[in-house]
C-alpha cells in the first residue's frame, strides 16, 4: 500500500473540514431528541452532552401511557397510522386514475386538468389551509378523520399526478396498441399492463404520500381538536400548553413518532431519490 | 315543453357518447376523481376566501395592524435572505457530496434525516437548546466562557434568525439532493479536459459547473421562495411568532388569525401575498410544462 502524497492528504482534510461541521449541523436536533428520551429530568434540564444515568424509563412511561398528556397515546398513534395509510391509498388511486387518463388515454381536456393541478402543487400550503379550514367547517367535516386525510389528498396529489405522468410518458406507446390489437379492454390495458410498469412510481408516491400525512402538523391541528381524534403531531403540540412541560416525555414521544418516517424513508430510498427528485425541478 | 328540447337537442347533436371513444369515456371516468377533489378541495375553498376578503375595510384594518407590516418584512427577510443563504449552501454541499469517498456517502444518508423525519419533535428540540436557562446551547457557552448566553428566542431579531436557521436546517437537504442530480448530469469529458489544460477549481465552476447548473438554481431558488412561503412550521413551533407578534411571517400571521376567528382578516393577509406569489406559480408552471 502506498502512502498518501501529501496533496492528497490536504485534500482530504479539506473535506473533513467541510463533512464535520455538516454532520453537527445535521444531527444536533436529532441527537438532542434522543439525548432528552433517555435522561432523568433532572439530567435533561442540566445541559450534560450526556446523561450520568441514562433510562429507558421514559419510554416506560410513554408506553403505558402513565402520564396526563399520553393517556391517549396509543389511540393518537393509531390515528396517525389510519390517516397516514388512508392518504397514501387514497392519493395512488386517485393519481394514478388520472395520470392514465391524460398519459395514455389522451383524454380531452387532460392538459387542463394536469396545469390545473400543477397550480395547486404551487399553492404555499399554509395559504390553502385558512380557506380549507372553513370550508370543512361547510361541509360539516371538522374534527372528523376524514377532513384531514380529503385534505392530505387534496395536497399530495397534484404532485403525484405530476410525476406519475412524467412517468407514464416515458412508456412505449406500441405497448398499449399491442394490448389493443390482443383485444384487451381499457381496463385490462391498466391492470395488466399499465400498474405493474409503474411499480416503481407507484413506490415512489405512495411513500411520499404517507410521509407527508405522518408529518403534517399545521393541517391536523386545524381540522382535528377532540383528544380521542387528533394524530400524534398535534398532541405532541399540545404538550407545550401546560405551564410546566414534561419536555423529556415529549422528546420521548416525538422520538417514538420520528421513528417510522425516518425507518420508511430508508426502506423506499432507492424509489424515492430517483422518482421525487425526478419530479419535482425537471432540469 | 321537456319533451321538445330533449328532441331538439337530440337532433342538434348526437348524444355525448356516441362522439366519444370507449377509451375517451374510461379517461373521462378515470380523471373524474382528481377533478372532484379539485373542485371541492381547490376552487370552492379559494373561492370562498376570495369572497369572504372581498371588504376593503380588511385591507384598511390590516395597513393599520402593524403586525401585519412586521410580518411582511420578516417574510420578505426570509425569502431574500434565508432562500439565498439555503441555495449558496446548498450548491456548495452539492459539490462535497459529488465527491467519491465511502465516508462522504455515509455522510450523505445522515445528511437526509432532517428531511425525512417530522418537524413538530425537531423544531421543539431546538426550541428547547435555545432556552435561556435550561437549554444545551446556553449551558454549552455558560461552560466555555463563564458568562450567561443571551436569551435567543426573546429578541426577535436573534429569534427571527433562529427560525431561518430551523428553516435551512429542515430543507437544505431537499434542495442539496436536487442539485447533486443536476452536477450528476453534467458530461465528465468537460472536467477531465479542464484538468488537462489545468484549470483551477475557481476555474471549472465559473466556466462548466455553473453555466450547466444556472437554470436548475434559479428554478430551484424560485420553487423554493413557494415553498417558503407556506413553511408555517419553522417559526410557530419555534417562536410562536412571538416575542410580542414580532417574528410573524405570512404564513402564521394567517393562522393567527384564524385563531382569533378573524376569518376575513386571515384570507385578506394572505390575498396581500398574491401579487407576489401570481407571477411565481406563473413562471414556474410555464417552466415545468414546456
Amino acid at each position: 500500500m502506498k502512502l498518501p502524497t501529501l496533496r492528497e492528504v490536504a485534500t482530504e482534510a479539506k473535506l473533513l473540514l467541510i463533512g464535520i461541521p455538516v454532520f453537527i449541523w445535521t444531527m444536533v436536533p436529532i441527537y438532542h431528541m434522543f439525548l432528552f428520551a433517555i435522561s432523568p429530568k433532572e439530567d435533561a434540564f442540566s445541559g450534560k452532552l450526556w446523561p450520568d444515568h441514562p433510562t429507558l424509563h421514559n419510554f416506560s412511561i410513554v408506553f403505558n401511557q402513565q402520564h396526563y398528556f399520553l393517556r391517549d397515546f396509543y389511540i393518537q398513534f393509531w390515528n396517525s397510522v389510519v390517516i397516514a395509510a388512508s392518504v397514501g391509498a387514497l392519493t395512488l388511486f386517485i393519481a394514478t386514475a388520472a395520470a392514465f387518463s391524460i398519459s395514455r388515454l389522451k383524454v380531452p381536456g387532460g392538459r387542463v386538468v394536469m396545469n390545473l393541478a400543477l397550480f395547486t402543487y404551487f399553492i404555499p400550503a399554509a395559504f390553502l389551509a385558512v380557506p380549507m379550514y372553513r370550508t370543512m367547517g361547510n361541509y360539516g367535516l371538522l374534527n372528523n378523520h376524514w377532513s384531514l386525510i380529503l385534505a392530505m389528498v387534496t395536497i399530495a396529489s397534484p404532485y403525484a399526478i405530476w410525476v406519475l405522468k412524467q412517468a407514464s410518458d416515458k412508456l412505449p406507446v406500441e405497448l398499449d396498441e399491442a394490448a389493443v390489437m390482443d383485444g384487451a379492454t381499457t381496463l385490462q390495458i391498466f391492470r395488466l399492463v399499465y400498474l405493474p410498469l409503474m411499480m416503481p412510481s407507484l413506490v415512489a408516491i405512495g411513500t411520499y404520500a404517507v410521509l407527508l400525512a405522518w408529518n403534517e402538523y399545521l393541517y391536523a391541528f386545524l381540522l382535528l381538536s377532540n383528544d380521542r381524534e387528533i394524530t400524534l403531531p398535534v398532541a405532541l403540540g399540545n404538550f407545550l400548553a401546560a405551564d410546566d412541560s414534561p419536555w423529556e416525555l415529549l422528546m420521548t414521544t416525538g422520538f417514538i413518532y420520528a421513528l417510522p418516517p425516518a425507518a420508511i424513508y430508508y426502506a423506499f430510498r432507492r424509489y424515492m431519490v430517483g422518482g421525487l427528485t425526478a419530479g419535482a425541478v425537471k432540469s | 315543453m321537456a319533451i321538445t328540447l330533449f328532441g331538439d337537442h337530440a337532433i342538434a347533436s348526437p348524444p355525448l357518447s356516441s362522439r366519444l371513444t370507449p377509451a375517451q369515456i374510461w379517461g373521462i371516468v378515470l380523471l373524474a376523481p382528481y377533478f372532484l377533489v379539485f373542485l371541492a378541495f381547490v376552487v370552492y375553498p379559494v373561492c370562498y376566501g376570495l369572497w369572504l376578503a372581498r371588504d376593503p375595510a380588511n385591507y384598511v384594518a390590516l395597513y393599520n395592524d402593524p403586525i401585519f407590516a412586521r410580518a411582511a418584512v420578516n417574510t420578505l427577510i426570509f425569502l431574500v435572505i434565508g432562500i439565498n443563504i439555503k441555495m449558496l449552501i446548498a450548491l456548495f454541499l452539492s459539490g462535497f457530496f459529488v465527491q467519491q469517498r465511502t465516508w462522504i456517502k455515509w455522510l450523505s444518508v445522515i445528511f437526509i434525516l432532517p428531511w425525512a423525519v417530522p418537524s413538530i419533535p425537531t423544531i421543539l428540540s431546538v426550541r428547547f437548546m435555545l432556552n435561556p436557562e435550561w437549554g444545551m446551547v446556553n449551558h454549552l457557552i455558560f461552560s466555555f466562557t463563564g458568562d450567561d448566553g443571551p436569551n435567543w428566542l426573546n429578541d426577535p431579531t436573534v429569534a427571527l434568525t433562529m427560525a431561518i436557521a430551523v428553516h435551512i436546517w429542515k430543507s437544505l437537504p431537499f434542495w442539496t439532493l436536487i442539485l447533486i442530480t443536476g452536477r450528476l448530469a453534467i458530461s465528465h469529458d468537460l472536467f477531465e479536459a479542464a484538468e488537462v489544460d489545468g484549470a483551477s477549481w475557481w476555474q471549472k465552476f465559473r466556466y462548466i459547473t455553473w453555466p450547466s447548473m444556472q437554470t436548475l438554481y434559479v428554478t430551484c431558488t424560485l420553487l423554493s421562495m413557494i415553498w417558503t412561503l407556506g413553511d408555517f412550521n419553522s417559526v410557530y413551533l419555534l417562536t410562536g411568532g412571538g416575542p410580542a407578534d414580532l417574528t410573524h411571517v405570512l404564513s402564521t400571521l394567517g393562522i393567527r388569525y384564524l385563531r382569533l376567528d378573524q376569518l376575513s382578516l386571515a384570507m385578506a393577509s394572505i390575498v396581500c401575498a398574491m401579487p407576489f406569489v401570481l407571477p411565481l406559480v406563473y413562471f414556474m408552471m410555464k417552466r415545468l410544462s414546456r
